[in-house]
């Protein structure tokens, strides 16, 4: 019934539906789409969730102890059986430096001759060295082992004489919105950001630019299809595959890593699909001022999907970019995307948080549609 | 032999007359690289700058104001609001106004005085676990500070216990940068060459003359060598181009040897490309190309150690970044960089990487004949 309705007020309605199931079966012919849409988030989850990892465990350190005695032997085993470490002894310092020059160790932990004695004297010094070339695992693994040094040192304490209580100052730290300190519950939100920007910015912009090449799109301008039509056509797809690719992403970070849905699942839903509106109108706009894939590509690899992985704060922090950079930010959706979705995921429906982000990704896609259907004027030339 | 060489020399004219005859083309496999560099040389770095927080102290006394003011003199955090109760704090952290709450106990400076442990809560937005981490890190070198000078200041011997001495090599003051920015040069590459020589072939099977190009008299080992060396000496360029950005504007110090860092850098490329060409070897079309190669260059990327150490990850993934060439080139290039490293030093990553290219390269020209669709 509503068939026949259709069939008899809009032609246009029914031509969208004709173009719409053309780009499915398409998208079902070509296996790799679908890849798209269902391998690459799992792929990603899994990737984020298991192999990526900030926290160190098993950090390979060498020990040099050239006195051995009750102290230096209790630092040790304190060492060994830390899960953080896996300690590789060395007899001499010339030893040592050179399983760090080997890359064996990152860190290289000295205690000097007369150690047990500095520690009754009170003046005792330890040497700690790690390798600078990565300068990030270095900080971490030196911050790691002095805290396993102190730890020590307080349980030594505890064990035999305890130290006099000295004026300090203590910190308690919390963590809110995530307790456990999970670093996943932080990266998932940015796994939806890169699905929904690969689907919505780089394959739409090649399945359009594709028949600009081979001209199909000559072909369908001498058919009474309208230009908005052929977006509408070319939008529904692929819209509908990147909210699969949400559907996946969400459902998998629940299920393997447990990671919280505080906020509601209309505005996740909302949200997303503004975004993925502001990617497909930035494909659409690509592909038709390139006409060739390749261009699109590359042009869509730049100015969607590295923005989504580095200023988008997903993984580095934009208020410790420098101001330009912080600006620039702003240009890209991404930024907005992320934000919103961290907030959604771990506080709830913060709304100081999300209206603001998605005021700018409606205003957005707005602009971005428009552009589109512009350029996709029944032109040939 | 001759003629073999002559019709190389002819294809490779060809391909990199497809890559640079179009003016769009060209700005597109240029310009980025280095623009990239810039933006990843300065975002991608886990120091803090700006980190926004409120403080909530419930002491109002001369060694809390003393604590606050330690805390803004180290420059990395700037307050946003000095609340009076604990009601303000979550508003402002949910709504993203601070990052931080730093909430000093009711009785801070009387524990100090009576030669006591004095307490301090930082409340972190869990949303960005890294920076919520690294601030928190940040807080505790401050608080540490306080109480030695508190001491220091207050007639108590310095604290018995154990001096720990820090000491960096190669990168003394342990700078981010000194590392990202080697390790761009390969990471960047990789993926524009990778894509690069995927869609290369694609392209023309797509258009049908690759087809045309396997009935004319070439061998496949010499579409093969026509088809990898221009995205290499298109790569070579765009590492080149990254290196003299990172020489000349981030003034990374550079150790090593040049010859070393362009014959890795070549080894390294041609791995790259055999992957690459293998992507290609397998795509039908330009699509497949493209989801081929971004679903190979984002777990090379993510597992290479550019963004976290290998040796954090699980058995499993770390035995799969032996295939992926981006693991070498970096671990090559900072080597290189910072530690002057040499070949008799470097060989097992390029070996490794040789392995990889002469795995990948044949293959594809063997894929090149053996699958016409």
């Amino acid at each position: 019934m509503i068939g026949a309705w259709i069939r008899a007020h809009s032609p246009g309605i029914r031509r969208v539906i004709a173009l719409c199931r053309k780009e499915f079966w398409q998208i079902l012919r070509d296996p790799s789409a679908m890849a798209i849409g269902v391998i690459l988030p799992l792929l990603m989850l899994i990737l984020f969730g298991y192999a990526l990892s900030f926290d160190i465990k098993n950090l390979p350190v060498a020990v040099v102890v050239e006195h051995s005695s009750d102290d230096t032997s209790s630092a040790v085993s304190a060492l060994r059986l830390s899960p953080y470490f896996v300690v590789h002894p060395a007899s001499t310092m010339a030893e040592a430096e050179h399983l760090m020059a080997k890359n064996k160790v990152q860190a290289i932990l000295r205690f000097p001759p007369h150690f047990s004695r500095d520690i009754a004297q009170g003046n005792a010094s330890l040497l700690v060295a790690v390798n600078g070339t990565d300068a990030n695992t270095a900080r971490i693994a030196a911050a790691y082992v002095n805290g396993a040094i102190r730890t020590w040192q307080a349980r030594d304490a505890r064990d035999g004489i305890p130290l006099p209580e000295i004026p300090n100052v203590n910190i308690e730290n919390r963590l809110w919105f995530n307790d456990a300190n999970q670093s996943q519950w932080f990266l998932v939100p940015g796994v939806i950001v890169l699905v929904m920007t690969l689907i919505g910015a780089s394959l739409t912009s090649l399945v359009m630019a594709r028949e600009w090449e081979r001209g199909t799109f000559e072909a369908l301008f001498a058919t009474p299809v309208r230009p908005g039509e052929i977006l509408l056509s070319k939008t529904i797809p692929y819209f509908i595959m990147g909210m699969l690719g949400l559907a996946l992403s969400v459902l998998g970070s629940q299920l393997l890593f447990g990671v919280p849905l505080r906020g509601s699942l209309w505005l996740l839903i909302l949200l997303s699909s503004l975004y993925l509106l502001v990617a497909l109108g930035i494909g659409l706009v690509i592909s038709s001022v390139t006409k060739s894939q390749f261009l699109a590509n590359q042009i869509t690899f730049l100015v969607t999907f590295l923005p989504a992985t580095m200023l988008s704060g997903f993984i580095y922090d934009i208020r410790s970019m420098p101001m330009a950079l912080q600006i620039i930010t702003h240009i890209f959706p991404a930024r907005y995307f992320v934000s919103s979705l961290q907030t959604l995921f771990l506080a709830g429906d913060v709304w100081a948080v999300i209206l603001s982000d998605m005021v700018v990704l409606a205003m957005m896609a707005a602009i971005l549609m428009s552009i589109a259907i512009k350029f996709t004027r029944k032109r040939i030339g | 032999m001759i003629e073999s060489l002559y019709r190389i020399v002819a294809l490779l004219r060809k391909e990199l007359l497809a890559i640079l005859k179009d003016s769009r083309s060209r700005v597109t496999v240029f310009v980025p690289p280095i623009l990239q560099c810039l933006i990843f040389g300065y975002a991608a770095s886990f120091d803090l700058n700006h980190v926004p927080y409120v403080v909530l102290d419930r002491d109002h006394s001369g060694a809390s104001r003393a604590l606050v003011a330690a805390i803004e003199r180290n420059g990395v955090f700037e307050r946003v609001a000095t609340l009076n109760n604990a009601a303000e704090i979550l508003p402002q952290i949910t709504d993203k106004r601070a990052a931080l709450a730093v909430v000093i106990d009711r009785n801070f400076e009387r524990q100090l005085m009576a030669g006591k442990t004095a307490n301090v809560q930082v409340i972190a937005d869990g949303r960005n676990t890294n920076t919520a981490g690294t601030a928190q890190g940040y807080l505790s070198v401050i608080a540490n500070d306080f109480s030695r000078k508190w001491r220091n200041e207050h007639g108590y011997a310095a604290a018995p216990g154990v001096h720990v001495i820090t000491r960096a090599w190669h990168n003394p003051n342990l700078i981010t940068r000194w590392s990202m920015i080697p390790s761009l040069i390969g990471s960047i590459t990789m993926m524009t060459t990778m894509i690069l020589t995927a869609m290369s072939v694609a392209r023309e099977r797509e258009a049908g003359t690759f087809e045309q190009l396997l009935v004319t008299p070439f061998r496949p080992y010499e579409i093969m060598i026509g088809k990898a060396l221009p995205p290499m000496l298109v790569g070579l360029v765009q590492a080149t181009s990254i290196f003299l950005v990172a020489q000349l504007w981030f003034r990374i110090p550079f150790a090593g040897s040049y010859v070393v860092l362009l014959l890795s850098l070549s080894l390294f490329l041609a791995a790259s490309v055999g992957i690459g060409l293998f992507i290609s070897s397998m795509a039908r079309n330009m699509q497949q190309a493209m989801i081929g190669s971004t679903v190979v260059v984002m777990p090379f990327m993510l597992l290479s150690g550019l963004t976290t150490p290998i040796m954090n990850m699980p058995a499993v993934a770390q035995y799969l970044t032996y295939v992926n060439p981006l693991r070498y080139a970096i671990s090559v290039t900072h080597q290189i960089y910072l530690e002057a490293a040499g070949v008799g030093r470097l060989y097992p990553e390029m070996l490794a990487l040789m392995i990889i290219a002469a795995v990948t390269l044949p293959i594809a020209a063997w894929m090149f004949r053996n699958r016409l669709t």
